[in-house]
């Protein structure tokens, strides 16, 4: 979670929460959703979250910001030219034109697949692996495969918004993760 | 390196395209473009000099910004991608070049910061990449254009042609109001069918639509004959 330097929250994280908004039974019933488009639509907060992101990553030799489609897209690429690293972005299959590798993950039902671009990232890079949201961490986990499979050494994930009852902290393989908000 | 220099603060439009009355003749693509053989992870990409008299005679007062020969030799050209005979244009190579994407952000906003826009609205999924860096440094709504079902909650969509049945683009109601000053992007502009779409669901909730810009042109597609016209900016013309 974010705090300051004595435990307590960040003051910014308040605003930040309260611009997320939650859609019941999307995209099924039963499903809270954590909407951050509207985050998006409060540019205070939105730079606020992306403020809170690079003060915690610059200076950290940090050479790639992988960003998960589609919502990745959006948090990542500011981080990224914030801290001077490169921009890679994690796809659904055959999104990504040329060379690629692949990783599978399972869903709730059945799997689907994270392709990256061959080249993209090299040994001896740190990366950050960036999303909106963490709930079951399968994406996640499969976005660390594809950096470690290319020789890069994931440094962290981080998400705005984690869902803690679903456990996918636990799912990272002892990496950290850094989120800004928690939902119950 | 460039014989002009450009006496305004903000960079000139000079791939500004208005709509033309005569279409572009047909022009096949470079063979050597692809038959380059680099080892090289990036591919050169051709700068094209505009046709447009309109656009020429821009051009012509300021000469070219010197960070895009940069932004251009980062793009990278696929051939046969998504299929035999697509030179797919690929800005992933731009994006791990962190000055070029750094130049690319600053020349929209030194555009687009002084023009009172209100909203930047992104396609998915490329426009994710290129919008929000715009918005947060003019310091305004980022509204995301999605496939269908994507977007949680009440929606108004929009169908538009593809080459081959129709897709659907949606936004969500109430992201953007009347009055609202609209930037839309996207990484590339092709036939210009996505940018229309976008534009349509922009103006049916009130916004005005003050400008589409792409990081790359096809000029060949015309695509800015079909933004009802509505202006287009773009850094790069490919061949």
């Amino acid at each position: 979670m974010a705090c300051g330097k004595d435990g307590e929250q960040d003051s910014r994280i308040g605003g930040i929460a309260a611009s997320i908004r939650v859609v019941p039974d999307f995209p099924k019933k039963g499903i809270m959703f954590q909407d951050i488009t509207t985050l998006l639509l409060d540019p205070k907060a939105f730079k606020n979250t992306v403020d809170l992101f690079v003060e915690r990553y610059i200076g950290k030799d940090v050479s790639v910001v992988a960003g998960i489609e589609a919502r990745g897209f959006i948090f990542g690429p500011p981080i990224a030219l914030a801290i001077g690293a490169k921009f890679v972005p994690l796809r659904k299959p055959r999104k990504l034109p040329g060379e690629v590798i692949s990783e599978k993950y399972v869903l709730e039902y059945g799997t689907d697949c994270l392709e990256m671009h061959v080249g993209a990232v090299q040994p001896g890079d740190h990366a950050l692996v960036v999303d909106d949201l963490i709930a079951t961490g399968g994406t996640l986990c499969a976005a660390m495969n594809l950096l470690e499979r290319a020789g890069a050494e994931v440094v962290e994930c981080a998400c705005v918004i984690e869902l803690p009852e679903l456990k996918g902290r636990e799912k990272l393989n002892g990496k950290p993760l850094y989120v800004l908000v928690e939902s119950r | 390196m460039f014989p002009f220099s450009s006496s305004a603060s903000a960079p000139l439009a000079h791939s500004l395209r208005l709509p033309s009355p005569s279409p572009l003749p047909p022009r096949t693509p470079p063979s050597h473009l692809y038959r380059l053989g680099l080892p090289n992870f990036r591919r050169r990409l051709l700068l094209l000099r505009s046709v447009s008299t309109a656009v020429r005679a821009m051009a012509s007062e300021g000469g070219e910004d010197p960070r895009l020969p940069r932004i251009a030799s980062t793009i990278r050209v696929i051939p046969d991608f998504p299929k035999p005979g697509i030179m797919f244009q690929d800005i992933t190579t731009l994006l791990l070049d962190h000055e070029a994407f750094r130049h690319t952000i600053d020349m929209f906003v030194e555009r687009y910061r002084d023009k009172r826009i209100t909203v930047v609205a992104g396609i998915e999924a490329r426009g994710f990449i290129f919008g929000p860096p715009i918005a947060l440094a003019i310091g305004c709504k980022f509204v995301p254009m999605r496939k269908p079902k994507k977007l949680p909650g009440e929606v108004i969509s929009e169908e538009y042609s593809l080459e081959y049945g129709t897709d659907i683009m949606e936004m969500h109601v109430g992201a953007v109001q009347p009055g609202d000053r609209a930037l839309v992007i996207d990484d590339l502009i092709a036939t210009g069918g996505t940018l229309a779409a976008a534009i349509r669901l922009l103006e049916r909730v009130g916004a005005e639509v003050v400008e589409c810009a792409c990081v790359i042109e096809l000029p060949e597609l015309q695509g800015y004959q079909r933004l009802g016209g509505k202006p287009l900016f773009v850094l790069v013309k490919a061949a």
